[in-house]
């Protein structure tokens, strides 16, 4: 019977590595990722959970180990952070080229220099070209289904490529909420055990990823693309029969809140939804039709999503937890690029909030709002790229 | 020790490989199918052998194979054990096969974590002294004078100790090798292959295309590095030291052949001077005064 728990995100992500049934867990800690590994060595070391735990010497050697323990035919997990994200680069691209269905949380912390603990988008939105599917929570029940979704997604044949779980360090990451989990028959009913089919095997000799010449290189890359968009049409069903199984979905790639007849719409990812919710609700008591919509997989990028979106609206604001220097946010470029093709086009803000921790409250949300409302009556955006509470 | 008829005939490095003619690595590497079978799983990380076993759609590998990045071996090694032991697999056993560079530089960190946990698996570096598969680059493995096309005045540096810094490590198994002495070589991996936990060879393997010399030099000047001293064969199994045939029998300096001999057979120390030959005499010296030192502690 599923039970309900009050516990913070980090320790979720580790019940639920342990629902998954994963078998091999390789980590390194980091703050503030740690408590997921903390909470999977207790299951471990307690028998709660039969998986072998690598303690690795590095986020380098997670990944590897995790790769190799994925080819050689069990399901993997891992959790990092920022600089361990970052370490890990070069192994993220080996993992997604040998097709492996590799699951990691990443607890979001913002990269140095100087040294920050808290929590932005810029680690894992680094890592956006590495042919890694990328899910980002809202909430702490949220980590716990996209886990095991995740999961679900990745080990179809159709897709076979790992996926980040993104979470955002603190906010979600050490905050307590109540949580179901539910029981193990009801997710092994939903998750049946990985089978790889072409694993490491000394009955079945095969090299994995050796040398590939310029004649077959490009096929390997196309077949990621395709993955990716087999992924896109696959999510919405994976939501819909977790729906089914335990009566909780997430909109599948987009989380939209009261923008059918919104004329802007605040687009976000993670936590920030959540505020722009209340700063919704707040401004449509005020007769404002505001609108909230929430980015849930930004790879593969809910391009159709977005276009349809902007079908109805006359303004989208960007809110982005990153920069890309000398550029714009991510989400703002990839908002413009996907409606890009359309004739009668909204008018797209970006806003950049957020950085290092800086709070965004439903009252940032709404400011960022006020102001959009006004460009988008002017018809006019007066700045292509806004920083929000920025000091003098 | 087994003799060289009870190799067993199957060949688990297949024909049309790519190594260089009188590649030490190659020959080896065969002998290591010969003597390990092919209930193994192989983990070669970015070396000359990415390139030997051909390139995709072929192999040359007769036996499961996890090509891998450069400085990850003993992660990679210790994600097979993991997952060999979860899905209750027994009888396998993963080798590491990397060369120098991939060893004692950029890998000598996930080494040495799989290592300290115990890893149960072979770790074979095949040192040819230098990055190899680049172009002959200088390495950390690289010995005292020679030319690479990073030191093309000769390397200012002496090789680094890699099987001590292994043994330090209170592995169950060190143990050093040499392409020329293919038996004992086998022997090793045998051995290592019935000890539980991490066992680490150090195989010097020739390199005609980078040591500059013949193709038909390579077993040649393998059993010159061991006779003249400059490599010493041995094993230390669970903290005692041992010198193997026919090192044991070089303890008494006088019996070592000239190292000179080894040097100008090779184009890569031409501009070694006398004077670094007689630096080089007197640091074999005491080499083997500590080899003498780690020997006597034993039999105390």
């Amino acid at each position: 019977m599923t039970q309900m728990i009050i516990d913070t995100a980090n320790h979720i992500a580790g019940y639920a590595a342990k629902a998954a049934r994963v078998k091999v867990v390789a980590a390194y800690p980091i703050t503030p990722q740690t408590t997921v590994v903390e909470k999977i060595a207790d299951f471990v070391e307690m028998g709660e959970m039969d998986a072998e735990y690598i303690r690795v010497e590095s986020e380098h050697s997670a990944m590897v180990a995790c790769i190799a323990a994925a080819a050689a035919g069990v399901r993997t997990f891992t959790a990092t952070s920022s600089h361990g994200l970052a370490l890990m680069h070069e192994a993220l691209h080996w993992a997604s080229g040998s097709r492996l269905p590799i699951v990691m949380a990443v607890v979001n912390r913002a990269m140095g220099a100087p040294w920050s603990i808290w929590p932005d988008f810029s680690d894992s939105l680094s890592q956006r070209d590495t042919g890694w599917m990328q899910f980002y929570c809202a909430d702490n029940q949220e980590v716990f289904d996209t886990i095991i979704q995740a999961y679900k997604l990745c080990e179809n044949e159709k897709v076979f490529l790992p996926a980040m779980v993104c979470l955002e360090g603190f906010i979600l990451s050490h905050t307590y909420a109540p949580v179901n989990v539910p029981n193990q028959e009801e997710v092994d009913d939903y998750l049946p055990e990985y089978r790889c089919g072409w694993e490491l095997d000394v009955n079945r000799p095969c090299s994995h990823a050796n040398l590939v010449s310029p004649e077959y290189y490009m096929e390997f890359r196309y077949m990621i693309q395709e993955a990716m968009e087999n992924a896109k049409r696959l999510i919405p069903k994976v939501d819909k029969d977790f729906f089914e199984h335990f009566g909780r979905e997430y909109g599948g790639l987009v989380e939209k809140y009261k923008c059918d007849d919104a004329d802007l719409v605040m687009l976000t990812m993670g936590t920030m939804a959540s505020d722009a919710k209340l700063a919704v609700d707040k401004m449509r008591n005020e007769g404002l039709k505001v609108g909230s919509a929430r980015v849930r997989v930004y790879r593969p990028f809910p391009i159709e999503e977005i276009m349809k979106l902007a079908e109805n609206v006359q303004m989208i604001s960007t809110i982005d937890r990153h920069i890309s220097f000398g550029m714009e946010g991510f989400l703002a470029s990839e908002a413009k690029a996907a409606v890009f093709d359309k004739t009668d086009k909204p008018l797209i803000a970006g806003f950049i909030a957020g950085l290092g921790g800086r709070d965004v409250t439903a009252g940032t949300i709404e400011q960022i709002a006020k102001k959009s409302l006004k460009w988008m009556r002017n018809g006019k955006i007066e700045k292509r790229t806004e920083w929000v509470d920025l000091k003098e | 020790m087994v003799s060289i008829k009870e190799l067993p005939k199957e060949e688990y490095l297949l024909k049309g490989h790519a190594a260089c003619a009188g590649c030490g690595p190659a020959v080896s590497l065969r002998l290591l199918f010969k003597a390990l079978g092919n209930k193994i799983i192989m983990v070669v990380p970015a070396c000359c052998t990415t390139v030997i076993q051909g390139p995709y759609p072929f192999t040359s590998s007769a036996v499961p194979l996890q090509n891998i990045l450069f400085e990850s071996t003993g992660a990679a090694a210790s994600g097979i054990v993991a997952a060999l032991k979860a899905r209750k697999s027994q009888g396998i056993t993963v080798v590491g096969w990397a060369g120098d560079g991939g060893t004692v530089d950029i890998g000598i960190q996930a080494l040495s974590g799989a290592a300290e946990r115990g890893t149960n698996f072979i770790y074979i570096c095949y040192d040819n002294e230098a990055y190899g598969n680049t172009g002959m680059q200088r390495s950390g493995s690289t010995p005292y004078g020679a030319w690479t096309t990073t030191t093309p005045t000769g390397k200012r540096e002496r090789k680094k100790d890699m099987p001590l810094i292994m043994a330090a490590h209170r592995i169950p198994y060190v143990a050093t090798a040499c392409t020329s002495y293919p038996l004992d070589f086998v022997n090793k991996l045998r051995k290592a292959k019935d000890i539980q936990g991490t066992k680490y060879i150090h195989l010097l393997a020739p390199c005609p295309t980078g040591w500059r010399c013949d193709t038909s030099k390579t077993i040649e000047l393998g059993r010159l590095a061991v006779l003249s001293g400059l490599w010493a064969l041995y094993e230390i199994e669970n903290g005692k030291f041992k010198l193997n045939s026919p090192s044991d029998r070089l303890m008494d300096r006088a019996k070592r052949k000239s190292v000179k001999d080894y040097f100008v057979q090779q184009g890569r120390f031409r501009n070694l001077k006398e004077a670094n030959v007689e630096e080089i005499e007197k640091w074999i010296d005491e080499d083997w005064e500590r080899y003498g030192k780690l020997a006597s502690t034993n039999s105390s």
